[in-house]
């Protein structure tokens, strides 16, 4: 089954998003665990690793070696997207699964988790 | 899969990738919503069914939880305790004929004295946790690690294991229990259970921490001056307050919450930790080292992912609470490093952790006869696994022992330095030696009212334990049941080496 993602999203409009951390992660985001963020207009649509680079730079409050390793979160803590794996965002078959998840296009009210599965947050 | 390392550099377009949603792989009908292991989609129902059966699979087959039997659920707040408080739940109040059929009990236990957290932070999360607890109605306990130190001498003294119940008599236990009850309902005797349940139900609360304790748990902490050995002294001492709450209430069991990631990075870690020869009893479904009470690890299938998903998408509460590791680098003790390489490794290899699983399943114990004799002798003092004592001379524990005396100073110790002869638990103490001017087997003024100097206590111990104590910079800041324990056993030990030429040995060598 391929569904193609709404063509409404030419991205003029700014964005909005739920995000929710989890597992220790909110020790880095100081203890708030729900935040509803507005991501500004841009000519491409954003994605997964626009996202996490986004959230470095604005949310994250201290050790960002905790949260983010290189274009992807650190191992150890899992991503749902809309309340499902986001290993499964799979985009089209000639991707790596690695590429495929931070290639997700995010669409508007979306709703991100990050759960941290670590002992040290 | 070479075709996972190829670039495409050719212009993709970026307006609308279309995206491919999976199906369940086991109803093939509803969309899945996430995937374990290496490949295996499921969808949320077929995940809460394949969830829930897991655990009572794990049960059953390991047929030790007994019907009717106490069990101490140890509830640590995080992730998979939660959700291994919310199956027993779950499983309890099924009214199939196979609902789980044993009655718990909570035990938690606030280790923020351990982990610098001030008093409002613990009066948060205790509350916190109570509330939880009440929800479920089990009796739950809530200890405070500072009452490590009012526990009785008795917690360290071992227990020979109860009488064997072997598989057949699984069964007719259970058949016995269900008959049990029918004929209890029969005869209407449901008012005085119920009355019997009302009062478990009271919770029983921890007395207030006093204020010396804190202090002294404080101190204790500080002396150890490696992450590594706080981590491991605060996993021993949880572990013999959880035992001893056992022990006090009349719990038989304690389920623990390891998961698979947990218990793969655990075994790991002990090897590191020189705890190799006890893994199969650290990270087995039962350990039975305390003897009458047994520690059951029923989560130890569940990937840390599947207990985060599950407990996200059915609403599991559970508490994150910081720990000693918190927030520190990867490299700050063994544990961590461990921890980091494994999960590390899991990203590009989602076969590692279970790899190691089934690697710790085809662990066995073998088990060493029991004397009776040689009961409290071959036990560490501390963590309570199987000590090697006779050493002989080749051993890396015997050399490490020489090395410290070596480097100590005392080089004028050759002659003595063979394990069998001058001291018991075949360990050197030359101060003693030295002090009354000749051999422990002459004279018997080796007892004579001195201090237990602090070689005493390395000679109780396992390696590892040995290596946790060496980190510590004053021994003194121990609890005191591990210290009067500690002296307890020392100086039965010289006694018995200074009776030792009159004892008549089993071997027929001595004529008397």
């Amino acid at each position: 089954m391929i569904t193609s993602c709404s063509q409404g999203s030419i991205m003029a409009v700014p964005i909005a998003i739920h995000l929710e951390f989890g597992g220790g992660a909110e020790l880095l985001f100081d203890g708030v665990k729900d935040h509803h963020v507005t991501l500004p207009s841009q000519s491409e649509p954003w994605d997964m690793k626009q996202l996490l680079v986004w959230i470095r730079g604005n949310l994250l409050k201290e050790r960002p070696e905790l949260f983010v390793q290189g274009d992807s979160v650190r191992p150890g803590i899992l991503v749902l997207i809309n309340d499902a794996d986001w290993e499964l965002m799979l985009v089209g078959r000639f991707f790596s699964i690695h590429l495929g998840e931070l290639e997700y296009q995010l669409q508007d009210q979306d709703n991100v988790v990050f759960i941290s599965t670590l002992h040290g947050g | 899969m070479c075709q996972v390392e190829e670039e495409y550099s050719g212009p993709l377009e970026k307006t609308s990738l279309p995206t491919v949603s999976k199906k369940c792989m086991k109803c093939k009908e509803s969309t899945a919503v996430l995937i374990i292991r290496v490949g295996d989609a499921f969808c949320r129902d077929c995940f809460r069914e394949y969830f829930v059966h897991k655990f009572r699979a794990m049960l059953g087959k390991n047929r030790v939880i007994f019907p009717g039997e106490k069990v101490l659920l140890a509830v640590s707040g995080g992730p998979a305790s939660s959700s291994m408080l919310t199956q027993v739940q779950e499983g309890l109040s099924r009214d199939a004929p196979k609902k789980l059929r044993f009655a718990p009990g909570i035990i938690y236990i606030d280790e923020g004295g351990a982990c610098d957290q001030n008093a409002e932070e613990r009066e948060k999360t205790l509350s916190q946790m109570e509330a939880i607890f009440r929800k479920t109605g089990f009796p739950y306990h809530i200890v405070s690690l500072e009452q490590v130190f009012s526990l009785p001498n008795s917690v360290l003294e071992p227990v020979s294991c109860g009488p064997e119940r072997p598989g057949s008599s699984y069964k007719a236990a259970v058949d016995q229990y269900l008959q049990q009850k029918e004929v209890n309902q029969r005869q209407g005797q449901l008012a005085t259970e119920e009355a019997q349940d009302a009062v478990a139900h009271l919770s029983v609360q921890a007395s207030q921490v006093s204020p010396e304790h804190k202090q002294a748990l404080e101190k204790l902490f500080s002396s150890l001056k490696t992450l590594t050995a706080r981590q491991d002294m605060l996993q021993t001492l949880r572990q013999h307050l959880i035992l001893h709450t056992a022990r006090l209430n009349g719990y038989s069991k304690v389920m623990m919450g390891d998961s698979c990631t947990r218990l793969a990075i655990r075994l790991l870690s002990n090897i590191s930790l020189g705890r190799g020869a006890s893994l199969a009893v650290d990270t087995g479904f039962s350990d039975p080292r305390y003897g009458d009470v047994v520690i059951v690890r029923p989560m130890r299938d569940y990937s840390s992912k599947e207990i985060a998903f599950y407990n996200r998408l059915f609403g599991v509460r559970s508490l994150f609470i910081s720990g000693l590791g918190t927030k520190t680098s990867d490299k700050a003790s063994i544990q961590q490093l461990t921890e980091s390489f494994v999960i590390k490794l899991q990203a590009d290899f989602p076969s590692t952790v279970s790899t190691i699983y089934r690697t710790s399943e085809k662990l066995h114990t073998a088990c060493p006869p029991q004397t009776s004799g040689a009961v409290a002798a071959d036990k560490c003092l501390l963590c309570l696994c199987a000590v090697c004592n006779k050493a002989d001379a080749a051993s890396a524990s015997h050399a490490s022992l020489i090395s410290e005396r070596l480097s100590r100073g005392e080089l004028g110790m050759e002659a003595k330095i063979d394990p069998a002869s001058c001291c018991p638990s075949g360990t050197l103490d030359p101060f003693s030696c030295q002090r009354e001017g000749q051999g422990c087997g002459e004279g018997g003024s080796c007892t004579a009212g001195r201090a237990p100097a602090p070689a005493d206590l390395k000679s109780l111990l396992c390696y590892s334990c040995r290596l946790t104590v060496k980190d510590m910079a004053a021994e003194d800041t121990l609890p005191p049941y591990i210290t009067s324990e500690a002296e307890k056993r020392w100086n039965r030990a010289q006694l018995k080496e200074e009776v030792r030429e009159f004892l008549l040995e089993d071997e027929d060598e001595e004529v008397g």
